[in-house]
């Protein structure tokens, strides 16, 4: 686990999100620290996946949001008007529930993302979409079929396929929205190998719903309940001795 | 929501809850065996030792069971090694009862001391010190528990007192030295009963507020750095 000093990536301040009419979040401030893991979990419709998705602007998308308060990545802030939001999701990737891969080549699907960012040349597109395979341990498994159709590949394969797809153009922040929850308990474990590994030089924001993948893979914890962030600390504290006990009811499954 | 979790806690609460009462007329049997030279009392705590054992490997199995089917977490992750913890601690303590036991039954052989050290006046402590954190654990009383904690200090210095007495004895009178060594003997399990009667304490106040009180020192749980 990264200690205290670790820089802070992350700030969002006071932020609160409306679906229109509905409140989703209601004044969340937390500090996300650099590589290290941090879990956002609770119930359904607690606004964890809202607040995830404000790190890459990905609520933008949705009809009707209104967002207040500040959210800042190194200081900038992300909802400033001159922002390039094509920019700020390079460095901020996303990794989604169902994997997503694009209906090309494994090849392909690594080399896209540098192919747009300009580099034609292919023996630097073969390097990186290497390093991207091997770091996302799926290298093994696909480099005697590079160019067979990413469809054709597991779900837990085509999982780290994104995570590849991710890497390639060279993000700082990866978001992960409950990533393993389609996936069999040893794909999960892959996944969970995998992000372990990749904290050393990323910043992650997991949501999940399995209490125990929170425990076994982040270094902080936040709890969130009803569009509030109720408690957020250390993963051994949160899983040992949390302090409210709104969070212990939740995460022994007394709540409700 | 009731969880099915709460039924088995239960279950395994009540069972280490009988396994203490079975202790403690063990501790209470040895003691009275050797300050009333009480053979047949003697010979029950020997008799019961397998109970006490069996208690343990039931409760360790309940213990593993919850480990590997429920991977608690917080407060009920607590409880669950403070079980553990105090079933070991049990049957450690089942373990000198037998000790005073036998030292009963040599004792019951010698010529009796027309003064013994102040050995009953130790086991009125020890035997108080098991019972209140035993409750305190029981009845969630992490008061009480601490309570017991202060103990230590006055257990120490009889068991000292106790053992330059029957030195002093020994020395003076050659034909007591037998009976000397075994009040040594008894002092010493006594002191470790106290001991493991404070582990018991400790865990109470580990499980109820989340705070390692081991070794004099007091720190929340989990103790940083990780």
């Amino acid at each position: 686990m990264e200690d205290e000093i670790s820089k802070i990536v992350i700030r969002a301040a006071a932020v609160s999100l409306w679906y229109g009419a509905k409140r989703a979040l209601s004044d969340v401030t937390m500090e996300i620290r650099e590589k290290c893991v941090t879990a956002f979990i609770g119930p359904s419709g607690c606004g964890k996946s809202t607040f995830l998705r404000l790190f890459n602007r990905m609520n933008d998308l949705i009809e009707g949001v209104r967002i207040t308060g500040s959210v800042t990545i190194d200081g900038t802030d992300i909802y400033r008007d001159s922002l390039d939001v094509v920019d700020l999701r390079r460095k901020v990737g996303m990794i989604f529930q169902k994997s997503n891969p694009f209906p090309k080549s494994v090849y392909e699907n690594v080399a896209y993302g540098p192919r747009i960012q300009g580099i034609k040349r292919k023996s630097d597109l073969d390097a990186i979409v290497e390093r991207c395979l091997r770091q996302s341990a799926l290298w093994d498994e696909v480099k005697d079929g590079l160019y067979h159709s990413a469809l054709g590949l597991s779900g837990g394969q085509q999982q780290r396929l994104c995570i590849a797809r991710a890497l390639a153009v060279k993000p700082e922040i990866l978001l992960m929205d409950e990533p393993a929850s389609a996936l069999d308990p040893l794909s999960t474990a892959k996944i969970e190998e995998l992000i372990y590994t990749l904290k050393t030089d990323y910043t992650i924001v997991i949501v999940t719903h399995n209490m125990q993948q929170a425990s076994r893979v982040s270094d902080y914890t936040a709890f969130f309940y009803m569009g509030e962030l109720v408690e957020y600390d250390k993963t051994p504290v949160m899983f040992t001795s949390p302090k409210l006990k709104r969070t212990e009811d939740y995460i022994t499954g007394r709540f409700g | 929501m009731e969880r099915h979790f709460e039924k088995e806690i239960q279950q395994v609460t009540e069972r280490l809850s009988a396994m203490a009462e079975q202790v403690k007329e063990s501790v209470t049997a040895s003691l009275h065996s050797f300050l009333a030279r009480d053979t047949a009392a003697a010979q029950s705590v020997l008799d019961n030792e397998h109970v006490i054992n069996e208690f343990e490997i039931g409760i360790d199995n309940d213990v593993v069971r919850f480990f590997a089917l429920r991977q608690p977490v917080a407060v009920d992750l607590r409880l669950v090694l403070a079980i553990q913890k105090i079933n070991n601690e049990l049957e450690r303590i089942g373990d000198h009862a037998v000790n005073i036991a036998e030292s009963s039954k040599r004792y019951a052989m010698l010529d009796p001391m027309r003064e013994l050290p102040d050995l009953f006046r130790m086991s009125e402590i020890v035997a108080g010190m098991l019972v209140k954190s035993l409750e305190s654990f029981f009845t969630k009383n992490s008061e009480l528990a601490r309570a017991q904690l202060l103990q230590d200090d006055e257990i120490d210095r009889l068991n000292r007192a106790i053992i330059l007495t029957s030195i002093d004895i020994a020395k003076t009178t050659p034909a007591l030295i037998e009976q000397a060594i075994e009040c040594i003997r008894v002092s010493k399990n006594l002191e470790r009963i106290a001991d493991l009667s404070t582990n018991i304490a400790e865990e109470e106040i580990f499980h109820d507020q989340a705070r390692m009180v081991k070794h004099r020192t007091d720190t929340i749980v989990p103790p940083f750095p990780m």
